[in-house]
């Protein structure tokens, strides 16, 4: 039972993480019906930036997640623009193919720079390298903190999308389009605006594992990011709380396999449960199928 | 005044509208009417920016309007009330409401046009926490219309308003339609129901395969042989 529960408690941790990547891949999904290949790599980037920011310029850990976080907002910004708007009434597998060209680009760019090194980041000191026991179970303060900005991000996001005039665009864009220009809404700044929040979500979560797993590589984006992408198809692509729910889901069952089974297996199993939902119900937990009304 | 000046649409290779002109003088009733394809939506898609025309101008009050974004239209006093109603299906009526006043900063004048289209659809006010999805045809046709006035527009295009309803839903929308110009709001008005449109209009011009063929009076038109075997079943 105790190990179940620390099981569980890594779960969270990881499922905090891919919950906040598929975040963006379902935004973005919701607003353009675009799934955002290179959405894997701001993550990454976020990592990198968040490395640098404590490493070179020294910075402490929640200064470093602003910096990561903001400088992915930009990117994610700039990647919309620059490859995807050209493209906006092209066909969708245009742009499925640019985002993947658009993934290798960041991928190798990052590796000219930064070299194909594994880096390690700063051990966490003082306040965050400790860790709390309840009983048998070990927290971190790392897996505390982990949690704490994921839920506080989430209800960030929450709120702008619920509550702010911005995220009311953001819903009708995605909802209906041409509907939405009707009403006067910029639908280039909300695009942008999408982008924007789902890369700095993605910017956090680089940083958060970079502090969690310590190692971090040009590459580390691409299986993370699949599985996010799993997460949010599981919860329901184009909806917020299937992402977050599928980041916890596939988080947790993750690290079970990984517990109790074999840790070879864990990816195989994450994989295997995206062909299971794709057979059994294709719209996610959380998707239905609209009826239109006549 | 708002002027459609010879415009020409391609979709693709497709030529939609052909030398199309037309023009809806302030305070009145204006109708296209024609047969499905005719090109009545594609008129109505580019008057309020959504399509962009090959060539051909568009004038609202004096001046050019056809380089402006359907978002600059609005601004300008322009409402579309699009074919199929085209509510957000998954938020509720207030929030459908409130996106008709998108642009507008005025909260006291936001308010008050609300309690207006409270009183105008009073099934909306008991509706107003109920996603705009699980309303009925009428009830989606109403919201549809009162989003558009929530940007209080000088002109109001509307696309199909009696599509899909029982004919008695279809009189009241009729009605609702008379009482919206005579509080002055100039209407521009795409219907299939060419007798009903036509009771109604001020003026009329009847569409085919992407031209204006005919226009006059509603009551001349309604007794136009032509018009009478084409479109009013006589």
């Amino acid at each position: 039972m105790e190990q179940f529960l620390q099981q569980i408690v890594n779960g969270i941790s990881l499922g905090s993480i891919y919950a906040l990547i598929a975040l963006g891949y379902t935004m973005v999904y919701g607003i353009i019906k675009l799934i955002n290949f290179a959405h894997s790599d701001v993550y990454m980037l976020g990592a990198f930036v968040g490395y640098f920011c404590m490493t070179t310029l020294r910075l402490n850990f929640f200064l470093s997640l602003l910096a990561s976080m903001a400088f992915c907002t930009v990117l994610g910004v700039v990647i919309e623009k620059v490859a995807y708007k050209p493209l906006r009434n092209s066909t969708r597998i245009a742009a499925l193919i640019t985002a993947i060209g658009v993934s290798l680009f960041l991928q190798y760019t990052t590796m000219a720079i930064t070299g194909p090194d594994v880096r390690s980041y700063p051990a966490m000191s003082g306040f965050l390298a400790q860790s709390v026991s309840l009983g048998s179970i070990r927290i971190t303060m790392q897996q505390i903190i982990i949690l704490a900005v994921t839920i506080v991000l989430m209800v960030v996001l929450q709120f702008i999308v619920k509550k702010t005039r911005i995220g009311r665009a953001m819903r009708a864009v995605s909802l209906d389009q041409d509907a939405a220009e009707l009403m006067g809404i910029n639908i280039n700044a909300t695009i942008s605006f999408t982008f924007a929040l789902g890369s700095a979500l993605a910017g956090a979560a680089g940083i958060l594992v970079g502090v969690y797993y310590n190692s971090i590589n040009p590459l580390m984006g691409t299986l993370p990011g699949l599985k996010a992408f799993v997460a949010a198809v599981f919860g329901g692509i184009g909806l917020i709380p299937g992402a977050m729910i599928g980041g916890y889901f596939i988080g947790i069952v993750e690290v079970l396999v990984s517990g109790y089974g074999n840790s070879m297996y864990r990816d195989a199993v994450v994989f295997a449960i995206l062909i299971l939902i794709l057979i059994i119900k294709p719209a996610g937990l959380l998707g239905k199928n609209v009826r239109e009304k006549v | 005044m708002f002027e459609i000046k010879n415009i020409d649409v391609h979709y693709g290779v497709i030529h939609a509208l052909k030398n199309v002109s037309l023009t809806v003088e302030d305070g009145a009733i204006v109708t296209l009417i024609g047969a499905n394809g005719a090109g009545k939506t594609t008129t109505l898609r580019t008057a309020s920016g959504l399509k962009k025309p090959t060539s051909g101008e568009i004038w609202l009050d004096g001046r050019n309007i056809t380089n402006t974004s359907a978002q600059e239209r609005v601004k300008m006093g322009i409402s579309h009330v699009p074919e199929g109603r085209r509510v957000f299906s998954a938020m509720t009526v207030l929030e459908n409401l409130e996106l008709g006043a998108y642009l507008r900063r005025d909260k006291d004048g936001i308010a008050k046009d609300l309690k207006m289209v409270y009183e105008r659809f009073p099934i909306l006010a008991d509706r107003r926490k109920q996603l705009a999805g699980t309303l009925s045809g009428g009830e989606q046709q109403m919201l549809a219309i009162g989003r558009a006035l929530m940007s209080r527009p000088k002109i109001l295009f509307l696309d199909e308003p009696s599509m899909g309803l029982a004919p008695l839903l279809v009189q009241e929308i009729f009605n609702i339609i008379k009482d919206i110009n005579q509080a002055g709001t100039t209407i521009l008005l795409i219907e299939q129901n060419a007798s009903m449109a036509l009771q109604i209009a001020h003026y009329a011009y009847v569409m085919e395969t992407g031209s204006i063929v005919l226009s006059g009076t509603g009551t001349d038109l309604m007794e136009s042989e032509d018009i009478k075997k084409a479109y009013l079943g006589g």
